[in-house]
Order: C-alpha cells, then structure tokens, then sequence
C-alpha cells in the first residue's frame, strides 16, 4: 500500500527569541522560535509595517510561493504592489503562530533532545501567539504597527493584539471572526479532534516513533472543517448532485463530486500539516473568549486608541454576521473609532480568501486612511 | 492640495447638509445617522477637524464610505444607537431620515442620550402644498418632497414643523435652532414664525439640546 508522506522538510526564514515566552497556562517555553516572512521595506521611522495574522492552517507564507506545496501566496489577492495592503508602501510582516507546523516553536519542532514536542506541548493560547509574535515585531524595533489585519483566527489574534497592546496597533481589521469562539464552532473540532485520535495510525500522539501520520483521521478533520468554509449554495453552485466519470448512480461506489473534491482536500492537507499541531491550535481558538479575559468585551476596548474595521460575510455560517456586529457594538460601547461592513458572497466563510472586490475596495480603504491619518 | 478637495466635497454635498454643517464647531465629536455614502462627514473631517462618524443602513453606500477610508458602519438608528455610551458625541446628526425610522421619538431620545446636541432635519408634511392636496383631492399628497405612494414609501411617520415644536416640549429637548427651508435648501424668510414656516418650509432642520 502507499502510504502518504509529509512534504520533506525545508529551513523556513526564523528568529530565535533565547528567553522565550511565558505561557498562559503557566509554562516557559525557551528557546522560542517564530518563522516568518517579510515584504516590502520598513521606512526609516518604522511606521509602516503591517502585521498580517494567518488562520488556522494557513502561514507565513502571504503573498509568495508556499515552498512546499508550490501554490501561490494564501492571501495573494490582497496583499502585494499596488493591491490593497500595498507592499510597495508598506513593510508587511507575517509570521506562523505559535504552535504552527512552518517552522515556529510547535508540537512538530524538535526539542533540545532531539524529539519533538508531540503531546508535550504545552497547551497555548491565542493570545500566547500574539506574544510570541509581538516578540518579533518588537525585534524590528517596530514600537507601532500600522495595522494588523487577519481573518477567521487570524481575526482572533488582530482582536487580542488590539485587546493586549492597545498602544502598539494604530488599525485593527478583525475579518470574519467572533470575541470566542461558539459551542457550534467548538463542536466541529471536536469532530476533527476525535477523528485524529480515532486513526489507528495516531499512536497516542508519538506517530514519527512508528515514521507513520495519521492520514486518515487528519483528513476527515479537514474534510469535516472544509464543509464549515463553504456555504450550501457554494457547494451547489461547485458541485450540485454533478457525478464524477458516471451517467447516473450505480449505488455500487462513491462518484459524487463533492465526495472527491473533499477527499482530496483532505489527502493533500495531510502532507503539509501536522496532526498534534491541529490539534494544539483547534484548542487554542476553542479558548479563545475575549470577554471572559476582560470581565465584558466593551472593557476589553476600553479607552482604546486604536482604530477598527471589522467586515462580515453574508453567508458565513462558522463566523456569521451577528458575531461580526456584536464586536461593533462592544467597540463602539467602548467609543472606538470602528468600520463596518458585511460584504455580499455567497461563498461562505471562505470568502475572506477568495477575490471580493467590495471587501478588498474597504479593506484598502481603511489602510489607507490609516497610513493618511499616520502621515505614512 | 486640501483647498480643492474641500471645493469640490462642499460642491457636490446635498445643500440642506451644508446648512448643517454650518452648525458643527471646530474639532467636534460628530455621529452622522444616514450618513449615506460620507461627504458630509468627510467634509466636517477636513474643514473643521472634527472627529466623524457615521452610521448607514444601505450597505452599497457604507462600503463606498469604509473604501473612502471613513469610519461608517453598516446600522441603523432604531438598533444601533442603544450600543453607544452616554455623551460620546457633541453632535448626533440626523438628515431626512426622522420621518423614515420605526420609531422616532425613541431615536431622538438615544441621540440626545449619546449626544450634546442632536441636528434633525425632515420634510414639513405642513407644506400648503400637502395641506391643499390633501383637502382638495381628498387623495394622499404626491409633491417633490413626497413623492412616492402611500404603499410602497418608506416615510412611514411624517411630521409637521409644529409637531415637531411640540414632541420638543413634551419630551423636555430645548430647541436652540430652527429654520426652514425650500427643497434646494435655502433658508426662507419665516425665520420668526413657526406658523408660517410651517404652511411655507418643505424641509425644516433644527437643532436641540436636553434640559
């Protein structure tokens, strides 16, 4: 049988933070590696620099080739010359969280004793990758950032970095996410979580001991997650009830579109992720709450300084609208100088990635006035 | 070259906007309610330094104005005021869209709630235009100001100027200012009498304050 194998591994661009970071669960994690990637060119007053948030199983890897999978940048259509995060005028930053797989401190990385972390690593949290990156941005002696911007759990760590370095974020653009995450979110990646423990080929976690993944059960996960992306017209609009190489339904095999369309998101996914990874970050977001941390969301934007857009997606079921609009209305409970937008798709949750003209029209709009407002 | 961008946003602003941008001070804290596509906000950003903001329902015209790089959010006055805390504003601005909200008293209560004053403008159903329509068709007006049928027009609580006055004085708002106006926004002549401003103004604006 051919078993699938990870892509091999390359030396992603990294900083090494000696001390480390003291984690929220209680734990100091040292020595602290944070990949990232950089475009652009920070102006001699430091004040351009755009830090950019990835989610879930996205990377560093922005706006260029991901160097093990060979696709375009996962945000390419916003971020680069002349788009709406111009990186000819801005010095744009992105870095794989904490806990990430592309090269930052996570459970794949080896430790000293030359075994990675597994199911050692400890558990983190959203705002325990902001830190981890605000050890970065700090490292550029960037005192401010321009703006941050992310979507989906990158919008969660815009959200926190805004919440815990109020004075270190001018614009926050939180983009399709929510202050926590929801019982339904959470049950989905329990579904996920479940699937992974559930392939015999996971070996409680310390699968590399065995040279085996769990393909199986990390596929369904991201199946499972890819059907929360998508809306139902999406979905009908790709595929409808469309075959694969079949006039009618034999009920004798699988031939609808979708099923391979999902089949194969899964086995791809399995090369370039790493199961305890997911399993460490779909945790991280499943504690994320914002209110819970401040004690109300209004005081988590409390006196705050730093302005906000914040855009929705009229068919995003995983992080609909009504979340979007809570955090307005907390924000502007707060008096923050806050935009806001639900931008017309039909693509689902998705849409954040995909080409959208209107979000990009407003998105740049609001970077822009913040680099005029800025003087940048 | 701010000049010429102020030039040209003043030109192509609804005039009724700019009698009442007349009425903001320098460097104020402005929430606009139907702040449709922001000209009046920018406006009021670059000429007098004020710190606006807007609010607007039709969500086309809110992302023109997020992409302008303003700070509008997509809302409504009857569901979005409750959010802001009290005096967040020295101004709350509501043109021509009192007459169209579920509820109006209720909305001007939030924005003296939330702001030092509250401009308000609205078309005059007084007009003797409307009053002569009404009385001599027996027939539902049909004039410029209101021009869309009975079924399908969102002005769903037109007022009087005198209505007006009175709402004021039941609900405790002091009027610091009021005038009427003609559909192009000119100021007319009945600046002394609310009567007659009442038979002759198509559109009225005022501006108030609580007790």
């Amino acid at each position: 049988m051919s078993l699938i194998q990870p892509f091999p591994e390359v030396d992603h661009q990294h900083a090494v933070f000696a001390d480390g970071l003291m984690l929220d669960c209680g734990v100091q994690l040292a020595p602290l590696t944070v990949a990232y990637r950089t475009y652009g060119r920070l102006n001699a007053a430091r004040s351009n620099a755009v830090l950019i948030c990835h989610a879930l199983t996205g990377d560093q890897y922005v706006a260029e080739t991901q160097p093990l999978t060979g696709k375009g940048g996962w945000w390419a259509n916003l971020v680069g010359p002349g788009l709406a995060v111009d990186t000819d005028r801005f010095f744009v930053i992105c870095a794989n969280v904490l806990g990430g797989c592309m090269g930052s401190t996570g459970p794949a990385e080896k430790r000293a004793d030359g075994t990675p972390w597994g199911t050692d690593f400890p558990t983190i949290t959203i705002r325990d990758m902001v830190r981890a990156q605000k050890l970065l941005v700090d490292s550029f002696g960037i005192g401010r950032l321009l703006a941050v911007i992310g979507g989906s759990m990158g919008g969660m760590q815009v959200l926190e970095w805004a919440a815990t370095f109020p004075q270190s974020v001018f614009a926050a653009a939180p983009i399709a996410c929510a202050s926590h995450h929801s019982a339904q979110n959470i049950a989905f990646h329990e579904v996920g979580r479940a699937a992974i423990h559930s392939d015999p080929d996971y070996y409680a976690g310390r699968y590399w001991e065995q040279g085996r993944i769990p393909a199986q059960g990390l596929g369904v996960a991201r199946m499972v997650a890819h059907i929360t992306y998508l809306s139902e017209e999406a979905l009908t609009r790709k595929f409808g009830r469309k075959l694969r190489g079949a006039n009618a339904v034999t009920f004798l095999e699988d031939v609808f579109e979708v099923q391979s369309y999902l089949r194969y998101q899964g086995s791809s996914f399995v090369r370039r992720f790493d199961a305890n990874s997911y399993l460490t970050i779909t945790r991280a977001m499943d504690y994320f709450d914002l209110s819970a941390e401040h004690g109300s969301l209004a005081q988590a934007f409390a006196k705050t300084p730093t302005r906000f857009f914040v855009a929705s997606f009229s068919s995003d079921w995983l992080f609909p609208t009504s979340e979007s609009r809570a955090l307005v209305r907390a924000m502007n409970a707060a008096a923050a100088r806050v935009s806001f937008v639900e931008i017309k798709s039909d693509k689902g949750h998705d849409a954040f990635l995909l080409d959208e003209p209107e979000f990009h029209a407003a998105l740049g709009g609001f970077v822009a006035g913040a680099a005029k407002a800025l003087g940048v | 070259m701010p000049d010429t961008t102020i030039q040209y946003v003043a030109k192509n602003m609804r005039v009724d906007l700019r009698l009442i941008a007349e009425m903001i001070t320098p460097g104020a804290r402005v929430l606009d309610i139907g702040c449709g596509d922001g000209a009046l906000l920018e406006y009021l950003a670059l000429a007098k330094g004020a710190d606006a903001r807007g609010i607007e329902i039709d969500m086309a015209e809110a992302t023109r104005a997020v992409a302008a790089g303003l700070a509008v959010i997509h809302g409504d006055a009857d569901n979005d005021l409750a959010f802001y805390p009290d005096a967040a504003f020295d101004f709350v601005i509501l043109s021509r869209t009192l007459q169209a909200v579920e509820k109006p008293r209720e909305v001007l209560r939030q924005m003296l709630r939330i702001g030092q004053h509250a401009i308000v403008s609205f078309p005059n159903f007084g007009h003797w235009a409307v009053r002569w329509q009404l009385a001599w068709t027996g027939r539902m007006p049909m004039t410029n100001t209101w021009n869309r049928g009975w079924y399908e027009t969102p002005n769903i609580h037109p007022c009087t100027i005198r209505d007006f006055f009175e709402l004021c004085e039941r609900d405790g708002f002091v009027v610091e200012e009021w005038l009427a106006a003609d559909d192009d926004g000119l100021k007319s002549p009945w600046r002394r009498s609310a009567w007659l401003a009442n038979l002759f103004g198509e559109q009225a604006l005022f501006k108030l304050r609580r007790k």
